[in-house]
């Protein structure tokens, strides 16, 4: 029987790895990720979870490490934030290429500078194109359940892919709420044991990592990019599955009170349910606002997007991350490219708010609804907005 | 729902009392957050922490910013954070004083229900040392009841270990030696 627990988030994603039966663990701590592994760290020692645990000097070395651990068939993991993330990023780019389903969270934070050990999205979007499967969670439940479906999502070997789980630093990772674990049994029965497709193995040696002439790369390159994409099939059957043994259903774009909507709001991680809370505060003034929350970030789900926003006139876009000098910050950027070539496609606005740990309150989203409204009256709203931003 | 707001400064234990909270609330049944004002911990300095108890799942994920309680850990930190500021109307100042309500109104202006508990004495009493958070909860327990005294016992035991017993003993006396006066108009 699954049993209800209150637990750190952070200890909660390690409890889960454990009940995943992860074999090898190579990370470093960094802050608000380091919960995660300090407590894998002390199963790993106590015996509790049977488990290869490398402890390194560097992220660039602990994503190197995975690397090798991963090729020779271990189920691997790590986890790291912000420059932790920042530094692993050469090599990120050769998980995904070499097809190592290795699982990482993301405990989500600024990149400096200035200096901030707070929470915002700019991390993971400085490596949004490093080819791995991209997802946000809300709570932790999400955190945890996410954190199972991964290892079964990247090891599929019709997808064989890395896949990070994005949660957001402290104000998800560091809260204490309850979450509902499943059995170990039921973990075990929904992801079997790891079988590589290829290995290292010195009786029967292969090549991984060469270099592609020119004659090749392309077609490397757009190999990796179906596989990408057409993991969004296998993607939906984990989370299926999982559905049907928890009752907890997940989808790439989730829809709340999105019915007869003319505006809504669209957000990515825990802001979702502080947006929830706004949009009931709305709906219940009589405004048609609902909410979309993107849950897949990576491949993106274009098609589900399109669907989701039915008949509404403004969609307005919550980015937790600048693209500096750039059009538009990267959520928006996607969004504005899924309804180019749509007819009949919704207006959009587009709101950059907690950056670096600053507060999102109920209150805010409805100013920014507020705003977005008055704006799109007399123009276009091309620009983005800083939310908040003072002088 | 309920939210409530630890005034403490570092080490004395403000960010364990939320922790544990959220935790004897969820082992009711009910649904729960704990969790810190989020930064570079020291020693000493003025720190915040937050709980949120509800019947339903709770889907904020800001800090609380008009609190139901206010659990003062330090008085000098009165001064400093001037911690009901935003306290609402009906809110509780829950604070570590040996002074009577008659003393605290006069000193602070206070017009907010007070509970009121010499904490410091209770805990070197009981504990030995003037770590206050364990005893400050028995304060705010007795002024709100937003858990019941018993369902902090698990919670303090795996977080404790053997000083459970003496903590929980230092929560019970500071419950029943909480003074509390309704606010004035």
């Amino acid at each position: 029987m699954a049993h209800r627990v209150g637990m750190e988030v952070s200890i909660a994603i390690s409890h889960a790895v454990q009940m995943c039966r992860a074999e090898a663990i190579a990370a470093y701590p960094i802050t608000p990720q380091t919960h995660i592994v300090e407590h894998l760290s002390s199963m790993v020692a106590n015996g509790e979870l049977d488990a290869e645990f490398v402890n390194v000097e560097s992220e660039h070395s602990a994503i190197s490490t995975c690397i090798g651990m991963s090729a020779t068939g271990a189920r691997t993991y790590t986890a790291t934030s912000s420059q932790g993330l920042a530094l692993m990023n050469e090599i990120l780019y050769i998980v995904s290429a070499l097809r190592l389903p290795i699982v990482m969270t993301v405990a989500n934070r600024a990149l400096s500078g200035p200096l901030s050990i707070w929470n915002d999205h700019s991390d993971i979007m400085g490596a949004r194109d490093i080819g791995w499967i991209q997802i946000f969670v809300e709570n932790g439940q999400e955190a945890f359940d996410h954190s199972v479906m991964a290892f079964k999502i990247a090891e599929n070997h019709q997808v064989l892919m890395p896949t990070i789980i994005n949660l957001d630093g402290f104000i998800l990772s560091h809260v204490v709420e309850a979450m509902e674990f499943p059995d170990q049994e039921l973990v075990d029965k929904f992801l079997p044991s790891y079988h590589p497709r290829f290995q290292l193995d010195p009786d029967n040696p292969v090549t991984m990592g060469a270099f592609a002439m020119p004659e090749v790369y392309t077609e490397v390159k757009m190999g990796h990019q179906m596989a990408l994409t057409g993991a969004y099939e296998h993607i939906l059957k984990v989370w299926k599955e999982w559905g049907d043994l928890t009752g907890r259903r997940y989808q790439p774009v989730e829809k709340y009170r999105t019915e007869g909507a003319k505006i809504l709001l669209l957000t990515m991680g825990c802001l979702s349910e502080v947006a929830e809370v706004a949009v009931d505060e709305m709906r219940e003034a009589g405004l048609e606002v609902g909410l979309l929350k993107l849950r897949m970030w990576r491949p993106f789900p274009f098609a589900d997007l399109r669907n989701a926003v039915g008949s509404a006139k403004l969609l307005i876009v919550c980015d937790r991350a600048l693209s500096l000098g750039g059009a538009a910050p990267p959520v928006l950027a996607e969004v504005r490219s899924a309804f180019y070539a749509m007819r009949g496609r919704p207006q959009t606005a587009s709101f950059v708010i907690g950056l670096g740990g600053r507060d999102v309150t109920p209150g805010d989203f409805k100013n920014i609804v507020a705003q977005a409204q008055e704006e799109a009256q007399h123009k276009p709203t091309q620009e983005y907005h800083i939310f908040g931003v003072r002088g | 729902m309920i939210e409530i707001r630890f005034h403490g400064r570092g080490g004395q234990g403000a960010v364990t009392s939320v922790e544990l909270l959220a935790l004897a609330a969820i082992n009711e049944g009910k649904f729960a957050q704990g969790f810190p004002s989020f930064g570079p911990e020291r020693r000493g300095a003025p720190v915040l922490a937050f709980c949120r108890v509800d019947e339903r799942h709770i889907r904020l994920r800001c800090k609380i910013a008009s609190p139901d309680v206010v659990v003062v850990l330090d008085p000098s930190l009165i001064r400093i954070q001037n911690p009901p500021a935003d306290l609402k109307a009906d809110g509780i100042i829950v604070l570590n004083t040996p002074k009577t309500p008659e003393e605290v109104r006069r000193e602070y202006g206070f017009k907010h229900t007070l509970a009121l508990v010499d904490a410091n004495r209770v805990a070197r009493e009981v504990l030995g040392v003037p770590i206050v958070n364990t005893t400050m909860m028995g304060a705010l327990i007795r002024a709100t009841g937003v858990v019941k005294l018993e369902s902090l016992e698990l919670p303090l035991k795996e977080r404790f270990g053997p000083l459970a017993v003496k903590n929980f003993n230092a929560l019970k006396t500071a419950y029943e030696q909480t003074v509390i006066e309704e606010r004035r108009s």
